[in-house]
């Protein structure tokens, strides 16, 4: 085993279990934190798929910013940790996880049929996702979503404030 | 790890996901389910990224974190709104639009 | 294990020494160098007793601190109020780990040991290192924000929703002003960009960033501020109204990891600016030969780095508080566009190819 499938392990081992204790926690700030446990964890992955620049950057937006967000809203808001785990009774959500396990176990029969030759890994160069061929392909055949996502983010922006802001006298 | 492994996880991950939004009471830990998902999405992108040898797969890879942001940044206003009507996350109790 | 892994583990092994030895020893010394300055400027005496001129000062604060009751309040919730100085501190310290020290490689036989070992002036080298430096950076917010919730209490939940809010906001024009320097530079990589801040303008202007981006530095150094928490921004502590912010309910060991992590965060900006845009390790116009322009190199960034940290001191003990929609508008309404309309320019620049 070299050392990148050991590192690959651990992390899809600890992506897993934080996934599956943030669906079982009852109190939003601990599922919050397995929740960044889960894209701390994804951003190993990336670096052993050899995307240095794209595990920086899920750091920085989805740990950094996105779930840093998502905390200071729970903490803001601090609603009461809910009694009840999931919202139906035992009956319903064993079922639930049931269908779950087997529809994992039918993709599972799908993903297998790439084990045979299509599922090998392509040998690629040092300049593989490093900042400079990222910054490039954007730049150039993605130039069009690439600023289209900004106009999304823009919207975004604006619409998170006008949702949140509160109605003061006066005003309609 | 072989493609397969990447794959195998994204489907687990993505799976775990969708039982969170369907289980959940909280709506902070169904938002949060959903970004599983999306992440569980990116993995499967990366993965066949490097399977082809091409980058395509990570730039798709940055478009779903504009999303998932921007989402974010929308979706938590829209509770705070919620919440500051209701004084509660479990979407059991927001049921004002359904009859 | 064979001989070539256990010189590679040792090599390792003896660059981590270094770089975190000398951070601890420079947070323990930092805590009496801001006592003494400060007293200097009230025209006190600060701390002198303990060993000469006081520099026993900080092992005694340590004991002090580690013999302390280790409180967790009742209304805690114990798991996270553990947890959440660990997370504040584990950046901080970590983001050592990519800023360069010296420029080459120094062997340890150079120095008369007796080891064939290549110590590299860095743990480790990465191509992105200074997207790390900002992703660990954001990750500190969790410590602070955690701290606060899960202390259960008014005033620390009240000073970490105004850190959090601090942060995030600043965060976003430290990362424009530091994009300046990666344009012009090409590269993320903090090595490159100190490498290639060498030589000099007509001989004796070093050819150091500070000069080629001005408002670059000047937007990071307030950023740098707001980030740390530290005077005249330093609302999340501020004590007439918050007693002490997000760590009010921590004691004893607990308290000093914030302690350290507040330091240790000065530490690492203060060698992030020197990095970027002060030419790091470099010293204009000096060549020797191993072992000398190692020793050197580290004694120009450490000296460079304590400049800066001195004038943390000398700011806090200067500037009034800032109030804080303040600072807030200072962060969203004025820096941030400065910031955008200074990375606008020098991209416009490069793109004419001036720059």
């Amino acid at each position: 085993m070299s050392l990148d499938t050991i590192l690959a392990s651990a992390a899809s081992i600890a992506a897993i279990f934080s996934a599956l204790m943030v669906i079982w926690q009852r109190n939003a700030v601990i599922s919050a934190l397995f929740l960044v446990l889960n894209l701390g964890s994804v951003a190993v992955l990336f670096l052993t798929l050899g995307g240095e620049f794209l595990a920086a950057v899920q750091v920085i937006v989805y740990a950094g910013a996105i779930m840093v967000l998502f905390l200071f809203v729970i903490t803001l808001l601090n609603p009461a940790p809910l009694k009840e785990r999931f919202a139906s009774g035992p009956v319903m959500t064993g079922l639930t996880f049931a269908l779950g396990v087997l529809f994992v176990a039918a993709l599972m029969r799908g993903i297998m049929s790439l084990a045979g030759a299509g599922g090998v890994m392509a040998s690629v160069g040092e300049e593989y996702g490093s900042a400079r061929s990222i910054g490039e392909l954007l730049f150039t055949a993605y130039l069009y979503p690439f600023e289209l996502a900004g106009v999304l983010l823009m919207v975004a922006m604006v619409g998170a404030v006008v949702l949140a802001r509160r109605q003061t006298a006066g005003e309609d | 790890m072989p493609l397969v492994a990447y794959i195998g996880l994204s489907a687990i991950l993505f799976v775990i996901g969708v039982m969170g939004v369907l289980l959940k009471r909280n709506a902070l830990t169904i938002f949060m389910s959903i970004e599983l998902m999306l992440n569980a999405v990116n993995v499967a992108l990366a993965a066949f990224a490097r399977h082809h040898g091409g980058l395509d797969g990570q730039i798709f890879v940055f478009f779903v974190m504009t999303v998932a942001a921007a989402e974010a940044a929308v979706g938590l206003a829209i509770f705070i709104a919620i919440f500051r009507l209701k004084k509660t996350t479990d979407v059991t109790e927001i049921n004002l639009m359904r009859w | 294990m064979d001989a070539a892994m256990i010189k590679e583990i040792g090599e390792i092994v003896v660059r981590m020494l270094i770089i975190f030895t000398a951070v601890f020893t420079g947070v323990g010394y930092m805590t009496l160098v801001e006592r003494r300055v400060s007293a200097w400027m009230q025209d006190r005496l600060g701390p002198n007793r303990v060993g000469p001129q006081g520099l026993l000062q900080p092992l005694a604060d340590g004991l002090k601190h580690l013999m302390k009751e280790d409180i967790v309040p009742a209304g805690a919730h114990r798991m996270v109020f553990v947890l959440a100085p660990i997370l504040v501190l584990v950046p901080a310290i970590a983001s050592f780990a990519v800023i360069p020290i010296a420029g080459d490689a120094i062997n340890l036989q150079d120095l008369g040991l007796p080891w064939d070992w290549q110590i590299k002036p860095f743990i480790a080298d990465v191509s992105v290192g200074l997207l790390i430096l900002l992703g660990l950076a954001s990750l500190e917010v969790y410590g602070v924000v955690l701290a606060g919730w899960s202390s259960g209490s008014k005033y620390p939940a009240m000073g970490a929703l105004r850190s959090t809010a601090q942060m995030i906001s600043y965060e976003l024009a430290l990362g424009l002003a530091v994009l300046p320097v990666v344009l012009t530079t090409g590269s993320l990589r903090l090595q490159t960009i100190a490498e290639a801040q060498a030589g000099t303008w007509f001989g004796f202007i070093p050819h150091w960033n500070v000069f080629i981006h001005p408002f670059g530095f000047l937007f990071l150094l307030i950023a740098i501020f707001a980030e740390t928490k530290r005077l005249p921004f330093d609302l999340p502590e501020a004590e007439p109204e918050l007693v002490g912010g997000y760590h009010t309910e921590y004691s004893a060991m607990k308290f000093v990891m914030f302690y350290m992590a507040e330091y240790s965060t000065m530490i690492a900006n203060a060698a992030l600016m020197v990095t970027l845009f002060f030419g790091g390790w470099q010293v204009p116009g000096l060549a020797l030969s191993q072992p000398w322009m190692f020793l050197i190199q580290v004694g120009a960034f450490s000296a460079k780095t304590f400049f800066f940290l001195f004038l943390f001191v000398w700011v806090r003990w200067t500037l009034p508080r800032f109030r804080y929609d303040q600072l807030m508008n200072l962060g969203w309404k004025v820096l941030l566009e400065l910031a955008f309309i200074n990375l606008l320019v020098v991209a416009m620049l490069v793109a004419a190819g001036v720059m």
